[in-house]
């Protein structure tokens, strides 16, 4: 047997040898191996010759979606977003030597809820990876895009590593079904679809803080450990208003499911755009990875500018690089990033710390020894998922008869669905005029002044009841809308309390009308004699008149027998 | 036979083992207080063996205190209430440094314990100090710490200096590592039981050549959590005490699932105290080929047909078996260990904790310093090949290959332990100890190659295994062989291991006399000024 030492030293010894060949310097200053001598400055050149001119854009997103649990992917650390610097950190999160990750479950639900709504494959094992940076920090170099003290993401919680999932993530293949308004009124719905290659359980990064002004660095570790899922989609999408509705679509399953909180400017949901030209038919054109876009507005704009720079770049000959871009809401421009300059190696090792990561089909497939308390189940998950936001506007447009854009509009607003169903349970007015209500009176109330429907001051069963009211005929639909007015101002009150105190309700006083008309009559004779002669639509115009003098409460039925008996 | 010496006084309590002084301190022969201050005042007596970097006498004192309270009120928490203990300086302590024999962890002081410790405390057991290691644990000579190298205590005991003529300030030898100052405390009878770290081999080698019987769990057994990592899929807390049995106890209270290290596996139901009479006429004992490497000593073959030979005549199976990986085994084990050493290490970059450069011209600068300044050479050049295995362009060839002929090596033993074969009987090193200035002449990997061959198979395959102290060899330094048993059948192991001991009668190093006594304190301030260097 030959001396296995040997083998060894000769394989250590040519390596080594190999070393010094790709990075001579790296020896004596072996500190920098993480840092420096993985980035490759290899960048990639695309040169298109003629510059045609049905370049189309092709765009694929990178998401991050913090898990919305109560504490971080592998510590017990607790995760809230407005905590003091630094309050929510573990050994672990701190990278201390010698801790260990520990899976929560929570989040490992979360992510298999998730992929089940975006109809992916549960893989029924998946793996952690060790992902290797650090973030090339250089303090000395202020970012135009940002101000003297600017947040950028860090290495995570300080160990050179992020423990993701790289070889075999939790779930793949899905497919995510959005829907985009288009036609003259963008009243056409039409439904696209992307693929979601992957979503992949991972830690979030620590912050840190630059002030440039004194060029220190400061650092925050309360976001770091914090679970992300990490959800690819292929680039399907050719322009930013289909990221944008995509994202959107997204943004609203997350939400109705509970496993992420989807606030984009929060950084709950994090977007990166991978985009490129070519025409049709040819193979995509180098890309470029847009970052920085914290609004769904700012998605499409960011897309369609990096869209037009890079067919503008090629129609004036130039080429188009291989970089990360931010985009800056402000110009509305991207701009080449600093970090991330070339090609990363990020020497991916199995986390050797984390058993493979299995989920069971169902309670059945649990093996023996195994606590269904501890185990994630996909057939349970799979029986809690709510209703879906695509499920939920067709099921509205079905039941209700509204029409598909108004079922966006309530989908869109957060609890604005149930106020409207719970309207629609309290009131005998028809769906068709109840969507108007709420669509236009209270959303538009609402946002005006950037309220929330469950801060609305008026309930679902105080709208029926003001519908129903004018339903009945006791007031007009103008008087209707200043009781809804009122009503926002004081909500103690009910509508009929404020149709008595301001004598809103209808005037159905024949005698009272009578007069009034006769008055309106008397004083129109041109009018009169028109629609003696025939031209019976002047006849509204009496009838506007009369309303004029009853601030809109006569009851037109009435006004116009009336005014009819006068001027035949 | 009494080979404890009890009519010499001064070490008859030291010399016990945790069995025997547990009875004492129970029967009221001596009090924990006064059994303490006796080994602190013994680790005082050899500070010439390097085999400490802190000694926690304050709080090894009030512990000592705590435990003397519940003895004499009748209520010890279990057998090592009141024993003292020492702890490889990788294993994290609550407000005690934790170095790692390191430059970069040199003022570290961690804000939690490792489980394992804790379960010690927690016991009522006593902490004497951290022991001295190579730095990161990476070595097998405890020659590469921060701290100086350990001495063998044994180079200083009568045997040695009588067969050799050595000078034991010039021709000292090396205790093995990396746990080489746990083994040192043990065998220095400074500590009844120490923990080490068993990586490649780094408990068992120190054992074998300190003449303690060092104990290396099956994988996930023992709780890693606050054990500063060198090779997460292979690391395991060691278990290093005097006796066998000893080594049972401990590993009964250490063993077990831990919540915060998912890696562990549920302790097996068998209880771990072992049987006083153990038959090994229905054992089967296998024997590798593949161990009779070259380099190994004629002595310590010697002692591996012995003993062979030993079985045999009890009635046991003996049986040459085969396993053909591993020859391929270190070389494989170096890639892995290397690419998890360059992952494990990136977290030391001077912000949070650890040394921090002086230089600050720029955050890469400030790392690259720190990094430069706080690694020996041996932790850098491990980082710097690893990070090698890792790059995208390697990784397939190196990493990926290794990590599919560690699975062959698992197969290796998996199809001989299924063919009926007990337990493996090897030996754990090639030779007895060497002397520092020879083991220097060849620089650490090289080393580290030769002194793991016999053991780091074992880790590659997560198996339990033991070194027990079979002789001592002409040179009057120990010699130890390598049981290694089937996973999580760690109590079977002991059980054979056991039976080899009371055939072997391996001479307790207090036999030869208080080997300190001979020795002037000039020797140890000498010492304190090197390692002040």
């Amino acid at each position: 047997m030959a001396p296995p030492f040997n083998v060894a030293s000769e394989l250590l010894h040519n390596m080594n040898k190999q070393i010094s060949v790709l990075c001579p310097k790296a020896l004596c200053v072996i500190g920098r191996i993480c840092t420096t001598s993985s980035r490759w400055h290899s960048q990639q050149h695309s040169r298109l010759k003629s510059a045609p001119q049905q370049l189309v854009g092709v765009v694929g997103l990178e998401i991050h979606a913090q898990i919305n649990s109560n504490t971080k992917l592998f510590s017990g650390s607790p995760v809230n977003f407005s905590a003091p610097p630094n309050s929510l950190v573990s050994f672990f999160d701190g990278s201390l030597p010698g801790t260990l990750p520990v899976l929560n479950r929570r989040c490992v639900e979360a992510a298999v809820m998730t992929g089940l709504a975006l109809n992916c494959t549960i893989n029924r094992k998946s793996f952690f990876d060790r992902k290797h940076y650090f973030y090339a920090d250089l303090p000395k170099i202020a970012s135009p895009l940002l101000d003297s003290f600017s947040t950028v993401d860090t290495h995570s919680g300080t160990a050179g590593y992020q423990i993701t999932q790289h070889r075999q993530p939790i779930a793949v293949e899905g497919i995510l079904t959005y829907s985009l308004l288009g036609g003259k009124k963008m009243s056409q719905v039409i439904r696209k679809s992307v693929h979601i290659k992957q979503i992949q359980l991972e830690q979030d990064s620590g912050k840190s803080l630059h002030d440039d002004t004194h060029s220190q660095t400061l650092i925050d570790l309360n976001r770091a450990g914090v679970g992300l899922m990490e959800l690819v989609m292929e680039p399907d999408m050719s322009c930013g208003e289909e990221a944008a509705a995509a994202v959107r679509e997204l943004q609203l399953i997350l939400q109705a499911l509970g496993t992420c909180q989807g606030n984009m400017s929060e950084g709950q949901l994090r977007v990166d755009a991978n985009v490129s030209v070519h025409r049709p038919g040819e193979p995509f054109g180098v890309r470029t990875e847009v970052k920085n876009i914290n609004s769904i507005r700012y998605v499409a704009r960011a897309i369609d500018y990096e869209i037009q720079r890079q067919i503008s770049v090629l129609q004036r000959g130039g080429m188009v690089q291989n970089e990360t871009r931010a985009y800056d809401s402000k110009s509305g421009e991207t701009m080449p990033m600093r970090d991330k300059e070339g090609l990363q190696d990020y020497r991916f090792m199995p986390e050797p710390n984390l058993p493979p990561l299995i989920v069971y089909e169902d309670d059945a497939s649990l093996p023996t020894g195994i606590d269904a308390c501890q185990a994630v189940v996909v057939q349970k998950i799979r029986e809690e998922l709510p209703e879906l936001p695509s499920v939920k506007r067709d099921r509205l447009v079905q039941t209700y008869g509204i029409l598909p854009e108004h079922s966006f509009t309530l989908v869109n607003e957060e609890g604005l669905v149930e106020y409207f169903e719970a309207v629609m349970k309290a009131t005998k007015k028809e769906p068709r005029k109840v969507i108007g209500w709420v669509t236009n009176e209270l959303l538009g109330q609402l946002k005006q002044q950037d309220m929330s429907v469950s801060q609305s001051p008026i309930s679902p069963p105080a709208l029926a009841e003001l519908l129903d009211l004018q339903e009945a005929g006791h007031i007009s639909s103008s008087a209707a809308k200043q009781v809804f007015q009122e009503m926002w101002r004081s909500s103690s009150k009910t509508a009929l309390q404020i149709i008595q105190e301001q004598d809103l309700g209808l005037v159905s006083d024949t005698a009272q009308l009578h007069s009034i008309c006769q008055k309106v009559v008397d004083s129109h004779p041109d009018e009169v004699q028109a629609i003696k002669n025939g031209n019976k639509k002047v006849l509204n115009k009496l009838m506007g008149m009369v309303q004029k003098e009853t601030k809109g409460r006569a009851d037109p039925v009435l006004v116009r027998t009336i005014l009819q008996e006068k001027t035949s | 036979v009494d080979l404890k010496g009890s009519h010499r006084q001064p070490l008859s309590m030291l010399g016990l083992t945790i069995r025997e002084v547990s009875v004492a301190l129970r029967e009221g022969r001596i009090s924990p207080t006064e059994l303490c201050r006796r080994c602190l005042n013994r680790v005082k007596k050899t500070r010439h063996l390097n085999a400490y970097i802190t000694v926690t006498e304050e709080l090894a004192l009030k512990q000592a205190q705590e435990a003397e309270t519940r003895l004499l009120q009748g209520t010890p928490k279990g057998p090592l209430d009141g024993i003292p203990f020492a702890v490889k300086d990788n294993f994290c302590t609550e407000n005690i440094k934790t170095t790692c024999a390191s430059r970069m962890l040199r003022d570290y002081i961690p804000p939690y314990s490792a489980t394992v410790v804790q379960k010690l405390m927690d016991q009522g057991a006593i902490l004497i100090g951290k022991t001295n290691m190579d730095e990161f644990a990476m070595g097998a000579g405890s020659t590469d710490g921060a701290f100086g190298p350990v001495r063998n205590p044994w180079s200083h005991a009568a045997p040695y200096r009588e067969q050799t003529g050595a000078e034991p300030d010039s021709d000292w030898v090396i205790t093995g590592g990396s746990s080489g100052g746990s083994a040192a405390a043990v065998a220095s009878l400074t500590s009844y039981l120490a923990l080490g770290s068993d990586t490649g081999g780094s408990t068992r080698n120190p054992g074998a050549l300190c003449g303690v019987v060092a104990l290396k769990p099956t994988y996930g057994l023992l709780s890693r959590h606050g054990l500063i990592p060198l090779v997460n899929s292979m690391d395991v807390p060691g278990i290093m005490t005097r006796s066998v049995g000893d080594a049972a106890i401990v590993l009964g209270i250490l063993q077990g699932r831990d919540t915060k290290d998912s890696t562990t596996i549920p302790a097996p139901s068998s209880p771990t105290e072992l049987p006083e009479v153990f038959d090994v006429k229905n054992i089967c004992i296998g024997i590798p080929k593949e161990y009779h490497a070259p380099g190994l000593s004629e002595e310590t073959l010697a002692e591996w047909r012995r003993v062979a030979d030993m079985f045999e005549r009890a009635g046991a199976r003996v049986e040459q078996v085969s396993l053909p990986h591993t020859q391929y085994s270190i070389v494989c084990y170096h890639v892995l260990c290397h690419a998890e050493v360059a992952s494990n290490m990136a977290r030391f970059d001077g912000l949070e904790y650890g040394h921090r450069s002086e230089v600050n011209s720029s955050t890469e600068a400030m790392y690259a310093s720190t990094r430069h300044e706080g690694f020996n050479d041996v932790v850098r050049g491990r980082i710097l090949s690893g990070n090698y295995f890792l790059l995208k362009q390697n990784y397939q060839h190196y990493f990926v290959k290794a990590q599919k002929v560690r699975r062959l090596i698992a197969d290796d033993f998996r199809r001989v332990f299924s063919s009926g074969v007990d337990v493996l009987l090897t030996p754990t090193t090639l030779t007895d100890a060497a002397c520092y200035s020879d083991f220097k002449q060849e620089d650490n990997r090289t080393r580290s190659a030769q002194e793991d061959v016999f053991t780091q198979p074992v880790n590659m395959a997560g198996l339990p295994a033991v070194s027990v102290p079979i002789a001592l060899s002409r040179r009057g330094l120990p010699i130890g062989l390598q049981l290694i048993g089937c996973t999580a059948e760690d109590r079977k192991l002991l059980s054979v291991a056991q039976w080899i001991e009371q055939c072997v009668e391996f001479p307790a190093i207090s036999n030869y006399g208080d080997f300190t006594e001979s020795r002037d304190d000039a020797v140890t301030m000498e010492w304190e000024q090197t390692s002040a260097v």
